[in-house]
């Protein structure tokens, strides 16, 4: 089981409040969670990863354990604390401010 | 006691405005979608409970909602809340997001590029909604104009969109290109006496129209002079910013394009400039009367650069002849320091005896006249900015 951390606009899309939390199915990586996100909350679909490429959107990013894993592959391990749920995978619009 | 439901796009949600018949006390519900930019809501005229909306964000793309009672509820087409994730077949919730441009072998043509600002050619590159147009007489048909332009529809109710792609596959589309707001399809009207024609525009494309159901298009811009293009009489490239027309007559058009009022008597193989009296030709939106075909509204707008209304003064101009000859309607509406904008999809007519004009400014406020335009009552003055204003008369 891992949690995971919307931004607020796909929180109200998806209905949901707080954490997300899912279960996903063998290695946990960016894809194997955001594929499980998906299957959970298909309104999703197109929001986080593009409909056709399947990239990550341009102004999206992902952190886990404090580290950057946007410009990572999506075929990497994500850190034990995020596969043991003790910490959450933070999907993060790319706004500083203003 | 007829309704009057006002369905209003902003750049931070949807709003539903409604009011009987006399149309002087207003129900005020939203934000719906908070947060987001809502391009477009419109009605079915075959289902007036069918709404759809385009929700759209430069962060998370694009979102088709849909409502099956009058706005009430919402639900993305495809993945009512609650229900299974998966369709019949297996096929995944969520499609009703999706618009994919259509390059297939059948269009011919290889759909790959228009022109970009600076000259040279672009890819296609499906950035969001505009314009949202249900079908007059199947509640599950719907026109999707969008930004790169292109239309696409939906005949399940939104849970999967196609590219009509002869449009872009005609021939003129290496040379289209973006407007200051992007390479947008914004205005799509469906001629109600031939079902198989569709008359759509483009920012900056100018406008094209189809006679057998969307398969072959050709370009409709004869007469269109544009300075600021290196040939101001090309086939292709006007900036075209609306075009409406009245159900009664659908070969006569009328269009607010960057600069100049334009006319069509015949169902745009040839315009005419009615811009005429007009304080600036310049502006965004243009309507027709309900009941009378030849009075039209716009609301001229002060540009190139500043986009805000002539003079602080905030002024419809109606003209009762089809252009030319223009009265300005100041009746309740600011006539000093007032600076907004009325974009292109933000003016709307109801259809009562004695005809309602709405329209909605980028400082939020949408203002409405239950006289035709003689007076003028905000309905609401602080929303966010205002994208877009559709009405749907209710028996």
């Amino acid at each position: 089981m891992i949690r995971v951390i919307l931004p607020p606009h796909l929180r109200s899309l998806a209905r949901v409040n707080g954490e997300v939390v899912l279960e996903v199915e063998g290695r946990v990586t960016l894809r194997s969670a955001l594929d499980a996100l998906e299957v959970s909350y298909p309104m999703l679909r197109g929001t986080i990863r593009d409909h056709v490429t399947q990239e990550r959107r341009p102004f999206l990013r992902f952190f886990a354990c404090s580290e950057d894993y946007s410009n990572e592959s999506l075929d990497v391990a994500l850190p034990q604390a995020i596969t043991a749920g003790e910490e959450p995978l933070l999907v993060i619009g790319a706004i500083a401010g203003g | 006691m007829s309704i009057v439901r006002v369905l209003v796009g902003t750049r931070k949600g949807a709003f539903l405005l409604s009011s009987d018949g006399k149309r002087d006390k207003w129900d005020v519900s939203g934000p719906h979608f908070a947060g987001w930019e809502i391009y477009h809501v419109k009605g079915s005229p075959a289902d007036p409970n069918r709404l759809y909306a385009s929700q759209t964000s430069g962060w998370f793309g694009q979102v088709i909602q849909r409502s099956d009672d009058g706005g009430k509820t919402w639900f993305q087409p495809g993945t009512p809340p609650g229900e299974p994730t998966a369709g019949p077949g297996g096929m995944p919730k969520g499609e009703s997001n999706k618009f994919v441009y259509d390059t297939s072998a059948e269009t011919g043509k290889p759909l790959t590029t228009h022109q970009f600002y600076d000259g040279t050619q672009h890819p296609w590159e499906f950035k969001r909604v505009w314009h949202l147009e249900p079908s007059h007489s199947d509640p599950d048909t719907v026109f999707a104009g969008v930004e790169d332009a292109a239309l696409f529809r939906s005949t399940d109710g939104g849970v999967s969109w196609h590219e009509l792609a002869g449009l872009r596959g005609h021939g003129t589309g290496p040379k289209w290109q973006p407007g200051a707001g992007g390479m947008c399809l914004h205005t799509i009207i469906q001629d109600a006496k031939k079902p198989n024609r569709i008359y759509i525009a483009i920012s900056a494309a100018g406008a094209f129209r189809t006679d057998d159901g969307g398969k072959t298009w050709r370009p409709i811009n004869r007469g269109l002079r544009s300075q600021y293009i290196p040939d101001p009489e090309a086939e292709v490239g006007h900036c075209v910013h609306h075009v409406a027309l009245h159900p009664s007559r659908p070969d006569v058009l009328f269009m607010q394009k960057h600069w100049d009022v334009m006319r069509s008597d015949n169902a745009g193989d040839s315009w005419h400039e009615v811009s005429g009296n007009l304080p600036s030709d310049f502006g965004f939106v243009i309507d027709v009367h309900a009941h009378q075909p030849e009075t039209i509204y716009v609301v001229p707008i002060k540009s190139d650069g500043e986009h805000f209304v002539p003079e602080g003064k905030l002024r419809v101009y109606r003209s009762r002849s089809g252009g030319n000859e223009w009265e300005p309607l100041t009746k309740g509406l600011p006539q000093r320091d007032c600076y907004v904008n009325v974009l292109r999809d933000a003016m709307a007519v109801d259809t009562l005896d004695s005809c309602g004009v709405y329209f909605g400014t980028s400082g939020g406020q949408v203002y409405a006249s239950s006289d035709a335009g003689d007076s003028w009552n905000p309905i609401v003055r602080d929303l966010p900015a205002v994208l877009s204003v559709e009405v749907q008369t209710l028996p």
